[in-house]
């Protein structure tokens, strides 16, 4: 394989696949396939932030269209689900191509505001527009049958799909198309001098993300048989970016060391607190001040800035090999 | 009727929604820092003047203003600056405190909504020609005008404001004038957190405050800012005109939809105008 990260994902696949024979019980098993669906959310999320630096406050709406569609179809509709889920992840990707068209107008900090705005518009339809929504109480789906109704099972196909749109995202950072995209990022002029068409790869890569977005929300609904406006809100939009930054900007495999930080402190915290908001909000602040670049670059500098600072107090001969301080992002 | 009604409510909800975002666009055209806190600290207004009704009404909404002020001023002086030429990292900050401060606002004041009537002297309705306007949210849209004119003056006619502008033009070469900058950063920050705090108080009587107050505000704000363009008071105006009409008759008409029709507005300003009805600079 050319690609590293295409190996290591792959190694990685085989070691996750025995998860589900090394832990004690059903409720690990339940959190392992929630850092999963959790982990491809923020896939979708570095996508557009970290490989296109187009930090977006608003991916819940995506999750949850798909989410609320793909439960209204099965549901109400009495779709199967072979085709409510194409259709669920197909009404995000329509949604990506015509909010894209919006909030792609600008870039940077508007760009988040205008996808914190959109994303809470779709929240304020889901709350308000009782009728298809149910509002505030939410859709619930009758158990799953067969592979689905098993959490074993539930877990494998959520680590194939998972693991898939990794892959994917992988390949793609590798290709030309990903190339152009971290170009785009890094210098957007003078990719738009060398003739490249700015608007249209970060358009590709939102819409692209918009639709894995999707797939997590029809993953989401697998595992959790219920979805509230919740799930469309600002809170969620800002726990995907915290995985992303967490994990590393841009990196292949920081989403899910994100989401896994994130899945786990939530579910530890909930045992003793409910005050999972206030401890967002602070996790935000320290990675954010201490460790801007993601928690495993971050904890690395912090430890050879620790080094340095003890070799220095044990003598004045010893001189750091590398320069103690990075330039941050 | 039904149809001044509505103005009338418009011009009310944008009048709340112009001290709030004002601050926002302010900050933002200043600093370059999106203040994702602006709407809690909008909700903490409307929390600390519903607890210190004690004061009389005018004494609660002003004591929520500074009390907002000073915290803005504190968030600026230790988050802000520590991050300062990081712009993604300043705005995660305030959305984490954002998180933060609605949490703790639910600990302290509970979920409950709280109602809060509104001061006696305004509880009627005043007459014009047969027709009977609510006097609080009268006197909301001739506040929103003082205050509209008091910043107009105070950016466009003292020191202060002069030095405002210079630093939104050129913060380097305002600096290098000997315009103590950062100092000036730190005054709009608590200028905008005390308008926020102001509108949060102010909007009690007519929203009440109940917790997701603020996440429910913050996009009207964000809307207003982007429509009538990042940094301008007239567009500030301007923006939360017409938001204030499209939300309140929004839901009049089509309840059900009203935050789907905010989309339009949006979509026809970037479409013609990306910058804003007022933004000197593409957004």
């Amino acid at each position: 394989m050319k690609n590293p990260g295409l190996k290591t994902l792959g190694i990685l696949l085989i070691c996750a696949a025995a998860v589900p024979l090394v832990l004690p019980g059903p409720f690990y098993l339940s959190i392992a396939t929630q850092v999963l669906v959790y982990g491809l959310f923020a896939v979708s999320v570095n996508l557009i932030a970290g490989y296109c630096g187009m930090v977006s406050l608003g991916h819940a709406a995506f999750l949850g269209i798909a989410g609320y569609a793909f439960a209204l179809l099965t549901t109400s509709t009495g779709w199967p689900l072979w085709a409510a889920i194409p259709a669920a992840v197909g009404l995000s990707v329509a949604a990506g191509a015509l909010f894209g068209l919006v909030a792609l107008r600008t870039s940077g900090l508007s760009f988040l505001m205008i996808t914190l705005a959109l994303g809470q518009i779709v929240w304020g339809v889901a709350f308000r527009y009782v009728d298809l929504t149910n509002g505030e109480n939410g859709i619930s789906m009758p158990r799953f049958q067969g592979l689905l109704a098993n959490g074993t099972g539930l877990f494998y196909l959520c680590l194939v799909v998972t693991g898939g749109c990794l892959a994917l995202v992988t390949i793609l950072a590798g290709s030309p198309l990903g190339a152009s995209m971290q170009g785009v990022r890094d210098q957007p002029r003078r990719m738009s001098t060398l003739g490249y068409d700015v608007w249209r790869i970060r358009y590709a890569a939102y819409v692209l993300s918009a639709g894995i977005a999707g797939i997590a929300g029809v993953l989401y609904m697998l595992l959790f048989r219920f979805i509230s406006p919740h799930t469309l809100s600002l809170t969620v939009s800002s726990e995907a970016v915290l995985m992303v930054i967490a994990g590393g900007l841009g990196t292949t495999f920081g989403p899910i060391v994100g989401a896994a930080l994130v899945v786990l402190l939530k579910n530890v915290a909930s045992a003793y607190t409910d005050r999972w908001p206030t401890l967002l909000g602070l996790i935000f602040l320290f990675i954010i001040v201490v460790v801007p670049e993601g928690l495993l670059p971050g904890a690395r500098r912090l430890m050879r800035t620790l080094g340095a600072h003890l070799a220095t107090r044990r003598g004045p001969t010893a001189i750091p090999a590398t320069p103690v301080k990075e330039a941050r992002p | 009727m039904f149809w001044i009604n509505g103005l009338l409510n418009s011009f009310a909800f944008g009048a709340i929604l112009f001290l709030l975002a004002v601050g926002f666009s302010l900050i933002f055209g200043l600093m370059r820092v999106a203040n994702l806190a602006h709407g809690a600290l909008f909700m903490l207004g409307g929390y600390i003047a519903t607890s210190a009704m004690g004061l009389g009404f005018a004494g609660a909404v002003l004591a929520a203003g500074a009390a907002c002020a000073v915290f803005g001023g504190i968030l600026e002086r230790t988050l802000i600056r520590r991050l300062a030429g990081r712009e993604l990292a300043q705005v995660l900050g305030t959305l984490g405190l954002a998180f933060i401060i609605a949490d703790q606002c639910l600990l302290v004041w509970s979920g409950d909504p709280i109602a809060q009537p509104a001061p006696e002297a305004l509880r009627g309705a005043v007459g014009f020609g047969g027709i009977v306007f609510p006097a609080y949210r009268l006197a909301l849209v001739v506040l929103a005008l003082v205050a509209f004119l008091g910043i107009w003056a105070l950016v466009e006619r003292t020191t202060l404001g002069a030095r405002i502008r210079a630093a939104v033009d050129d913060r380097e070469m305002a600096r290098a004038m000997g315009i103590p900058v950062s100092r000036l950063f730190t005054t709009v920050f608590c200028l905008g957190a005390g308008l926020a705090g102001i509108g949060g108080a102010l909007a009690a009587p007519i929203m009440s405050v109940y917790p997701g107050l603020d996440s429910e505000m913050l996009p009207l704000a964000l809307l207003v800012v982007i429509l009538g363009g990042i940094g301008s008071l007239t567009g500030a105006l301007a923006g939360s005109l017409v938001i204030g009409l499209v939300y309140t008759f929004g839901q009049m008409l089509l309840p059900d939809l009203a935050y789907v029709i905010l989309f339009l507005p949006m979509v026809v300003v970037l479409a013609v105008r990306p910058q804003g009805f007022f933004g000197r600079q593409a957004a």
